[in-house]
């Protein structure tokens, strides 16, 4: 471990972070959002889902610098009186674990095709790639809202808020499966041929154990590139759902949720309900985006 | 020529089917359509009539068939939010989407290839690097998230323009359009930068990218040795080249803004397709969701033929790469 760390400490990534402020900028501020969405129950000034702490008279209170706000809400509060700050913190919570989670899954689905699509070949392969294709051609967001809808039909309405979350995860993740399935297909094509895996199957090892065991970790590099920038995608995806209203149920209010309920206030003068989750997401987002542009070329030697 | 586009035309049809295939599915998997057509007072003689009249006693087979033969004259039932044909809304709706779509669609080529030659020609100037800054956060930022700060600004703080709707409109036949009143050209403004937001953005940078390239050819070597002024250089002969990409990318765009313009519409209740669609999902109305995934899917498709085609007339080049790793 200790070795891993030096390796790391003293290698060409950690070399080219150190010189790049905008990252490290971007490291800061990501970090900040996930620990602060982490422990978002026991470090947020208020507990916004606690109905007995809640006051009414405290609806509608603007930021604290300003000239009616209180201190004690730093943000300001929304319509039932919950601090928005907690709510963000709150928030992030659910946005960060939907995207992570559609990611993780969206990439076990990918690599899984595009394992057997590349080493197993032939009709399989074809049938796979072409559904790929089929599906490359429509935004991801519209393939997320048909299977939301769908669900919504096929699961009775006083269900439909217990399973929203898998709902929107599963929605979220088979959008984006397709990257994944193309990059691993694409590697394990080369993969395949080299001696390592002609050896493999020499010594009579199954193509699964193969395919899973000795394949897998040489075509991982451009999937954990993939997957970092798609955590910001999906974060997206799960924000504008959740925005159009489709996303996860309002009692467990994701940033998107917050941002919607936020713009029925924005004409009547209280903007702070709207605009800070929204600057919320956008630093969420923008940060890992950075990270991801950065890793990417960072990992890619062709660049160097 | 006509083999490729036969099989291309072969091709896209699948797709068609593919797509309406899941659209089918969608009725069938989601519970009884006779249920929800019928008044639940209805006795079993009513059920079972209208059960004949849509071919539900049929195999499957024969009632995607039926599905395909309705669908293609346009009949995709009732909508069961509305209670009126599916079509009659589609149509009605179709206007405010197209315009708005094409509005965004031309903004990005007036501004983002003027962006993206600047950006190209004068690489280290600080305007460049706000551009290219400036479209990194704007690929970062929702869509929904520039509406409302759009309508935050210039609706609620300056009210300078309205923040729903699409103000007056003139029918023309079957068509309303909002270009031909000044409320509706107003209501148009700020959910036509919205949705234009993304494609400018990836207008600019593919100009850039292009241009550069283009900047570093022989012939543009050679065109400089001859001589030519700068200016000559660069619209005359680098510009010329970088464009057949971008009306090709421009167009295949055009199908994700229609797709896009939901969230865009229901940020400013813009009457469009999208609202119609997302209020759909929202009420699990499914005769409205397949009919829009058909049209949506068929927009698409017949883009997405069309641009192969072009290309294929304009590059020769593709001739022999098609035929060489055709029908794979």
């Amino acid at each position: 471990m200790v070795d891993l760390m030096r390796r790391f400490f003293d290698g060409d990534v950690w070399h080219s972070f150190k010189r790049n402020p905008l990252v490290i900028v971007a490291t800061v501020a990501a970090l900040i959002c996930l620990l602060a969405a982490a422990f978002a129950p026991w470090i947020a000034p208020h507990n916004p889902f606690d109905l007995k702490t809640l006051n009414l008279l405290d609806a509608f209170s603007p930021p604290a610098w300003t000239a009616a706000g209180k201190s004690e809400f730093l943000l300001g509060t929304d319509d039932q009186g919950r601090d928005v700050l907690s709510t963000i913190m709150h928030g992030s919570r659910v946005s960060l674990v939907v995207g992570i989670c559609a990611v993780f899954l969206s990439m076990v689905i990918g690599i899984t095709l595009g394992l057997i699509s590349g080493y197993v070949g032939g009709a399989l392969d074809a049938f796979i790639m072409r559904v790929a294709d089929i599906q490359l051609s429509f935004p991801a967001i519209l393939i997320a809202l048909l299977i939301d809808g769908v669900a919504r039909a096929v699961i009775a309405k006083e269900n439909h808020d217990q399973v929203a979350v898998y709902v929107l995860i599963f929605a979220i993740a088979a959008s984006g499966w397709v990257q994944y399935a193309r990059t691993v297909r694409g590697s394990t094509l080369v993969e395949r041929n080299k001696e390592y895996v002609q050896a493999a199957r020499v010594i009579g090892r199954r193509s699964l154990a193969i395919m899973f065991s000795h394949v897998l970790p040489n075509v991982m590099g451009p999937v954990m590139v993939l997957a970092t920038l798609h955590v910001g995608t999906a974060i997206i995806t799960e924000a504008t759902l959740s925005f159009l209203g489709v996303g996860v149920p309002p009692t467990q209010p994701s940033l998107g949720t917050l941002i919607r309920v936020g713009n029925d206030f924005l004409f009547s003068g209280e903007w702070w309900i709207t605009v800070f989750p929204g600057l919320a997401l956008v630093i969420l987002v923008l940060s890992i985006n950075i990270i991801g542009d950065w890793l990417r070329d960072a990992l890619n030697p062709k660049l160097r | 020529m006509l083999a490729f586009a036969i099989r291309r035309l072969l091709q896209s049809v699948l797709v068609m089917l593919a797509v309406g295939f899941i659209a089918f599915s969608l009725f069938n998997f989601t519970g009884d359509p006779v249920a929800l057509m019928l008044p639940p007072e209805a006795t079993q003689a009513d059920r079972d009539e209208v059960r004949k009249s849509l071919g539900l006693d049929e195999p499957s087979y024969v009632q995607f068939a039926i599905f395909v033969k309705n669908g293609l004259q346009g009949n995709f039932g009732i909508s069961l939010r509305l209670g009126r044909p599916v079509s009659q809304l589609l149509i009605e709706r179709l206007p405010a989407t197209l315009e708005l779509a094409m509005t965004a669609a031309l903004l990005g080529l007036l501004i983002g290839i003027p962006m993206g030659i600047f950006t190209a020609l004068k690489r280290d100037s600080w305007t460049s690097k706000v551009f290219l800054t400036g479209s990194l956060i704007g690929v970062s930022l929702p869509n929904f998230l520039i509406g409302i700060f759009l309508i935050l600004i210039f609706a609620v703080w300056l009210g300078w323009l309205p923040s729903f709707g699409r103000g007056d409109v003139t029918q023309i036949g079957y068509w309303s359009t909002g270009f031909l009143t000044q409320s509706g050209l107003k209501a148009l403004v700020l959910p036509a930068i919205t949705l234009g937001f993304y494609p400018v953005t990836l207008i600019m940078r593919l100009v850039r990218a292009e241009m550069l390239e283009v900047l570093r050819t022989d012939y543009i070597k050679f065109a400089r040795a001859r001589g030519l002024t700068n200016h000559a250089v660069h619209f005359g002969h680098a510009l010329k080249n970088t464009l057949v990409p971008v009306i090709t990318i421009t167009g295949l765009q055009l199908g994700g803004l229609i797709a896009f313009a939901i969230i865009t519409e229901t940020v400013f209740q813009w009457p469009g397709m999208g609202l119609l669609f997302i209020q759909a999902v929202q009420f699990a109305d499914i005769p409205v969701m397949a009919a829009y995934l058909c049209l949506i899917g068929f927009i698409f498709v017949s883009i997405n033929l069309m641009v192969d085609m072009l290309y294929y007339v304009v590059d020769p080049r593709l001739r022999v790469d098609r035929a060489t790793s055709g029908g794979h």
